[in-house]
């Protein structure tokens, strides 16, 4: 029995959602089930066959240069310019359909999870159309290679990937001293300092907001990244990637959060983020959040502690820390306290169904209604976490809408009752799958399974 | 429909506000009240909201970024002789010069630490610290008001400052296309002990069933998109000649949630607390001037008000709006023609339950003395104290309540009086 239920909690609270036949597969072992998945390598990559952030970032080129052009002639809203952004728009939703059939199909599912994850730890969000396409190759990029890796070297690849570089505006930082600045001055108002991604790094990345920094720290900080930023691709010296311009560093040494760092171009923020990699408080932030992604809006403290001393222990190794997770007897509490995401909801009700998703517009428009538009994290923190988020009213009644649309369409030749077997396994109660047997059609069975109360959860 | 007048009802009988609350008389009055309340998400930024183009500073700290003078191309709405409104919010600033827009163009809340994420959690708990509490001020608002209030969320999710044991609705536009008639009432059998979703989803088949009466009620403001008189003292409108300026992208959106939240609070037992999430003002880099990114976002702003005011028609006059943002943005432009996390913004209060007047608060001025840390709009006025005063006398909720329970050990924040007739 003990057994049983931990193959399902396996597969629905680490996993993403049992497909058939994988609740079976883990019941042997559920902790070497997952444990299996934590590969040196990483994740497997969304689009492992895609082009990448250069040629991503020509594409934005060519739209800058259009609608600069456009602009020009008094247009800015002509035809071309409105083709390019549509095209843009595109990649981003291939992207992100790539991503979510490989959630609906992976074998791996909790290396997918946990990729997602810090994917919304380092979140992106295609809120601005300049970062829209370069979400996914940023996840391919600097997430899912680095899961598994040391939590310093994902940082770093964030802090250094154009996307992040865009979305937090580190990309046109410029020292005030420096002598990009120097000389504008001369030519009237000179660029400047842009503290957005320093503050972010220190609040969101790493040692958290609780962490006694102060304002002069997170300016400190945004001077030392100064010249991290984008080359624009088109000249030898201007890389289609990370570039530091050390015209628009800011001189001079910097202090932050007690420690000193000498004037060293682009080692200096280098430096600092191994310092914030390694603190005590980054660990804390961190085991924080992935006991309440993994556990509980409340994660017990005995998990978070165990999380962050594997992480101190193991000096940021990441696939540490998931072992750790894994280990801990407090993540497999029986019930199950995560309401799941829209997102969670649709991958876990593709891989009950045994489908993968092929409508682009179909997923756009329902994980928007859902209040989840793919890729558009509502600001730099990432999706909420907490069950109220998403557990509202009106959430819910388009939760049923669309269970009820999905089941119409892809479970006309099942029988209800064994894809909640297959997709619940112990976890299904006595209630739901009385209703489910009660129902009048195939697909009133599987939207109640969709819509029951312990599939809602994981 | 039977209709009283608020300002008949008082004039009429010639009684006080204060003797009326009293009263069980007082309780009718009050259940006619509706208030909405706005969260600007992002830190927007007060000196473009609402620009102090009479302050001798602003040009200089603001450079591209600063909105032009009145009269000037694409320049602000005059207000006073210091302030003016963002010329993208012509229907604000139309129901100002009626006396019913205001704003508090200094206003924070007690957290001083330019954080997004806490300085949300502050505005919305009404704590005077973040981590504090985990409901929103507004529901434990709906708790003191008592169980006849319902309160409505717009929006796919549930913004913090209603979260709480009361149970409120949310709604956002997209419909529900019902195939299977069993299926709500099977779900709520299945849901009978689960009270996360078992509330949800009665609130939310509820509200469906208001929707469709209020979206037929949008369709009929919907048509004409021009401003309707409001007033009953009938004072003619100056200067209210609004050219018809082209329409950015979301506009006939943004007017359609605004009259269909209007729909949901006139109709018979229908919302009277609304919240809503408004989101992209984190305006670091380009942020515009008259025209631009924050340009966008705020005639969005205005066409969500049009709707609603158009919408709500004679309730117009029992309702107060109340729109605030977590913090401003830096008094100087920064190196990317964006500003950054500040302190002080401005609050807007709307309604043709406003009593007239000039700005709320002080005006700390853009003196380089004057700036908070050298750097951000001063604050003169807690945040706390705007709500309690809109709490207290326009939704009847008592001091003693608004100091302990709405807004935790607050006794020492005043409500701000005077700002509903």
């Amino acid at each position: 029995m003990t057994a049983d239920i931990e193959a399902s909690i396996a597969a629905t609270r680490f996993g993403l959602g049992a497909r058939s036949g994988e609740i079976d597969a883990a019941k042997g072992d559920p902790r070497g089930y997952l444990l299996s998945q934590i590969a040196p390598k990483g994740a497997a990559l969304a689009r492992p066959d895609a082009p990448g952030t250069a040629v991503r970032l020509a594409d934005l080129q060519a739209f800058n240069q259009l609608r600069k052009t456009a602009r020009l002639e008094g247009d800015p809203k002509s035809d071309p310019v409105k083709m390019a952004q549509m095209g843009l728009r595109e990649d981003a939703e291939g992207d992100f359909l790539a991503r979510a059939r490989l959630g609906a199909a992976t074998n791996a599912a909790f290396a997918e999870r946990w990729s997602l994850f810090w994917a919304n730890h380092f979140t992106v969000s295609a809120l601005k159309v300049v970062t829209a396409p370069l979400v996914g190759p940023f996840e391919d990029e600097v997430i899912r290679p680095h899961v598994f890796g040391r939590f310093e070297d994902m940082l770093v690849a964030s802090s250094q990937h154009p996307a992040m570089l865009i979305y937090l505006d580190q990309a046109q930082s410029v020292g005030p001293d420096s002598f990009v600045a120097q000389r504008a001055a001369k030519n009237g108002r000179p660029p400047g300092l842009n503290e957005n991604l320093a503050r972010e790094i220190m609040e969101l990345h790493t040692v958290g907001v609780d962490a006694g920094y102060s304002q002069a720290d997170v300016t400190e900080f945004a001077k030392a990244m100064t010249g991290w930023s984008v080359g624009r691709g088109d000249h030898p010296e201007e890389p289609a990637g990370f570039m530091f311009r050390a015209a628009a560093h800011e001189p001079g040494g910097r202090a932050i959060m007690g420690r000193r760092y000498a004037e060293d171009g682009q080692a200096q923020a280098r430096a600092v983020m191994k310092d914030l990699a390694a603190s005590p408080h980054t660990a804390h932030h961190l085991a924080i959040k992935i006991g309440r992604h993994f556990v509980g809006d409340e994660p017990p403290a005995r998990l978070t502690d165990r999380l962050a001393r594997a992480y101190l222990g193991s000096g940021g190794q990441l696939n540490e820390v998931a072992k750790a997770l894994v280990t801990s007897p407090e993540a497999w509490a029986t019930d199950p306290a995560k309401f799941k995401t829209p997102y969670e909801f649709l991958v876990s009700s593709w891989r009950a169904a045994g489908l993968t998703p092929d409508d682009t517009g179909a997923i756009v428009r329902v994980m928007t209604v859902m209040g989840q538009k793919p890729f558009c994290a509502p600001s730099p923190k990432g999706w909420p976490e907490e069950a109220e988020t998403w557990a509202a009213p009106d959430a819910i009644v388009k939760r049923m809408a669309w269970s009820e649309d999905f089941a119409a369409k892809s479970a006309s030749q099942q029988d209800p009752m064994v894809l909640a077997q297959n997709a619940l396994g112990a976890r299904l109660t006595p209630a739901a799958a009385k209703a489910i047997s009660r129902a009048e059609t195939r697909a009133e069975g599987f939207s109640i399974l969709l819509m029951s109360p312990e599939f809602q959860r994981r | 429909m039977t209709y009283l007048n608020r300002r008949q009802a008082l004039g009429g009988f010639a009684v006080t506000f204060e003797l009326l609350a009293t009263g069980a008389f007082a309780d009718a009055v009050v259940a006619k009240r509706k208030l909405v309340v706005v969260i600007c998400r992002g830190g927007l930024d007060g000196l473009s909201l609402s620009p102090p183009v009479g302050d001798p500073d602003y040009a200089g700290l603001r450079g591209p970024i600063a909105i032009a003078p009145v009269g000037a191309p694409a320049g602000a709405l005059k207000l006073d002789g210091t302030f003016g409104l963002h010329p993208a919010l012509p229907r604000v600033h139309d129901l100002a010069l009626q006396g019913q827009a205001r704003i508090a163009p200094a206003i924070a809340t007690p957290d001083r630490e330019r954080s997004h994420f806490e300085a949300q959690d502050v505005l919305e708990t009404g704590a005077g610290h973040v981590y504090s509490t985990s409901s929103g001020w507004l529901n434990r608002a709906l708790e003191a008001a008592g169980p006849k209030v319902k309160a409505l969320s717009v929006g796919p999710t549930a913004p913090l400052v209603l979260r709480g044991k009361v149970e409120a609705g949310s709604w956002s536009p997209g419909g529900l296309a019902q195939r299977d008639a069993r299926l709500p009432g099977i779900l709520q059998d299945l849901y009978v002990h689960d009270r996360l979703l078992g509330p949800a989803l009665a609130e939310g088949l509820a509200t469906e069933a208001m929707a469709r009466t209020a979206m037929a009620d949008a369709a009929q403001t919907n048509a004409p998109p021009v401003m309707q008189p409001v007033s009953t003292s009938a004072s003619p409108m100056q200067g209210a000649a609004v050219p018809a300026a082209p329409k950015p992208p979301g506009y006939g959106d943004a007017r359609k949630i605004g009259a269909t939240l209007a729909g949901f609070m006139i109709q018979p037992g229908g919302v009277q607390v609304a919240a809503v999430s408004i989101d992209g003002f984190d305006t670091h880099a380009n942020q515009g001037a008259g025209d631009g990114q924050l340009a966008a976002r705020l005639a969005y702003v205005d066409a969500f008000f049009d709707g609603l005011h158009a919408g709500l028609g004679p309730a117009w006059n029992d309702t107060v709006v109340v729109m605030a943002t977590e913090f401003g943005r830096t008094a100087r432009v920064n190196g990317t023609r964006g500003t950054d996390h500040g302190t002080a913004s401005t609050a807007l209060v709307l309604g043709g339950a406003l009593k007239p007047g000039g700005i709320i608060g002080d005006w700390p001025t853009l003196r380089q003395a004057s700036l908070f840390e050298n750097r951000d709009t001063a604050p003169t006025l807690d945040m706390r104290g705007l709500f309690k005063g809109v709490l207290r006398d326009h939704m009847g909720i008592d001091r003693a309540a608004l100091d302990t329970k709405v807004f935790p050990d607050s006794q020492n924040v005043a409500p701000v009086a005077g700002i509903v007739t």
